[in-house]
């Protein structure tokens, strides 16, 4: 694999075909493609149809006006794209975090991790033609929805992990629920793997096929589920423990293949993890109070930091750049599906038309996101 | 199969002694500052790729994370950072190198690093589009986010004002 593609586009037999923006898998999102017959000649990945400026907006914002806009680009994971913003400010601030919040943080981000990843177990399973699986995945992933919506109030976006802590304390009662779904949820994974990631037809269409290899994974900067399923056991919720990950005992699942299986059952494994923290932050986590008082405008110290959290996708980063003054100078979210997205190029060139599907999708790739 | 055993925890990240490497190695370059887990160096864009290079092979930051950028409009200059992690070398995961260049603001031009780190290249063409910096060597430099039409400064110097603002 080089960077430089190899086609010529003056031949007669290569044939250039838009998959997307308007297509019901890829998204708001367009792969510009140029095949040989049945194969992938060469793949560009054209995002930019739902780029809404988030970087530029937050300029023109203040710390905390900047919450509920910044989650916006991954709705399914929005404790994941405003963790390391918290993080970002409460490092320039020298902010001490309550213990409570910090579980609270962990929680959360873990449920978006579980509620995100049975997302993309879901639309792979329609992408695959598995319909078991989206409506079994999109089923079940309302309970943990409904235990995010307790915690913080809405379904999908919350603006629960904010600088300072957390927005609110969780009701009582409802660590009971939150253990039996956890019990329940461990049973379903299991029957998971029996319908679909031992399929024989899943297996067929995934194994085997746009494998990234360990090489290639670290050479072009892939992240998340992409770089662990290629055999890198890299992961900053242990690499750089961040808020209160260091209390909790849990492993990273990584496998070797590199394949579009591998990508898909890492995701499982990841959630089994999740599961395994959330039990035991919701058996340990300490009284107290949740978050510290900012005030409406708080008062950031001039500064420069790059604090970063491992989002659903992969690393989730900010460069934050505050001046003193109530708004930050340059907010860059470093966002995991953007630097996914050369391995959608990468992967695609040689396939069969009918592995597009697999091979994007595994990617894990989230148009919005990686638009901004 | 199986996931595989977790590797014991990282020994604590140490960030001085790489400062002292690159400084000692480049004598041009200044230090931004030295954090547990970050490292902040400015080197000149002529002397920016033999730092990357030195980056990557001696002290093992293979491993691309962010490219950024800002416009700095009081000093006439437009910053230009590489953020670099180490994923395969043990001790070193928690560490992050940002490797700074500052071309002026009229004429940003810098070499390209995706022959240092591939990945760059769309966080490179993303800063091409945002800051209007030029990456010379750089295959392509399309809009990736923009529309293909995008009539107006890059939007995110500072300059620019968004529109209703």
């Amino acid at each position: 694999m080089t960077i430089q593609s190899e086609y010529n586009p003056d031949a007669d037999r290569i044939m250039s075909v838009a998959l997307g923006p308007q297509h019901p898998g890829a998204g708001h999102f367009r792969i510009q493609l140029w095949l040989d017959g049945d194969y992938v000649v060469k793949a560009e990945p054209d995002p930019g149809y739902v780029h809404r400026g988030e970087e530029k907006m937050g300029e023109y914002r203040n710390y905390i006006q900047n919450v509920p806009h910044l989650e916006r680009p991954v709705i399914l994971d929005s404790c994941g794209i405003l963790f390391p913003y918290a993080l970002a400010v409460d490092e320039l601030m020298n902010n001490k975090i309550p213990r409570r919040g910090q579980y609270l943080q962990v929680i959360m981000a873990e449920i978006n991790r579980i509620v995100s990843h049975m997302y993309f177990i879901a639309i792979y399973g329609i992408f695959v033609g598995h319909t078991t699986m989206i409506t079994w995945a999109m089923g079940d992933r309302d309970f943990w929805i409904d235990i995010a919506e307790r915690i913080g109030g809405a379904r999908v976006t919350f603006a629960y992990i904010i600088p300072g802590g957390v927005r609110n304390d969780m009701p009582q009662g409802l660590t009971e629920r939150a253990l039996k779904t956890c019990d329940w949820f461990e049973k379903r994974m299991d029957e998971y793997e029996k319908i679909f990631f031992k399929n024989p037809i899943f297996l067929e269409r995934s194994e085997g096929i746009g494998v990234l290899t360990k090489e290639d994974a670290i050479r072009l900067g892939a992240t998340g589920t992409v770089l662990r399923a290629s055999g890198v056991k890299h992961d900053i919720r242990r690499d750089e423990p961040y808020s209160a990950y260091p209390d909790f005992d849990f492993e990273v699942p990584s496998l070797t293949a590199g394949d579009c299986w591998a990508r898909a059952y890492v995701a499982l494994l990841e959630m089994r993890q999740s599961v395994k923290i959330i039990r035991q932050a919701f058996k340990t986590i300490p009284p107290g109070p949740v978050r510290l008082k900012l005030g409406p405008q708080p008062r950031v110290p001039a500064g420069e930091v790059y604090a970063r959290a491992e989002a659903a996708r992969g690393e989730m980063s900010y460069h934050l750049i505050s001046d003193g003054t109530p708004r930050p100078y340059r907010l860059k979210i470093g966002v995991p599906s953007f630097k996914n997205m050369i391995m959608i190029r990468e992967l695609l060139k040689g396939v069969h038309v009918g592995d597009i599907p697999p091979v994007y999708w595994s990617q894990n790739f989230w148009p919005v996101e990686s638009d901004r | 199969m199986q996931a595989q055993a977790q590797t014991p925890p990282p020994q604590p990240a140490k960030t001085q002694p790489l400062a002292d490497a690159i400084v000692q190695k480049f004598p041009g370059t200044t230090v931004d500052y030295v954090r547990e887990k970050r490292l902040k160096v400015t080197t000149a864009p002529e002397k920016i790729k033999e730092v990357a290079l030195f980056v990557r092979d001696e002290l093992g930051f293979d491993h691309i994370s962010c490219v950024s950028g800002t416009d700095w409009i009081a000093k006439n200059e437009i910053e230009v950072i590489y953020f670099v992690g180490a994923v395969s070398k043990p001790g070193q995961e928690a560490i992050i190198v940002a490797l700074a260049e500052r071309p002026k603001r009229d004429n940003p031009t810098v070499p390209t690093l995706i022959e240092v780190w591939p990945g760059a290249e769309y966080h490179e063409r993303e800063t091409h589009e945002m800051l209007g910096v030029v990456f010379s060597g750089h295959p392509n430099l399309k809009n990736l986010l923009l529309p293909e039409d995008w009539n107006d400064i890059p939007p995110l110097r500072k300059d620019y004002i968004s529109p209703g603002r």
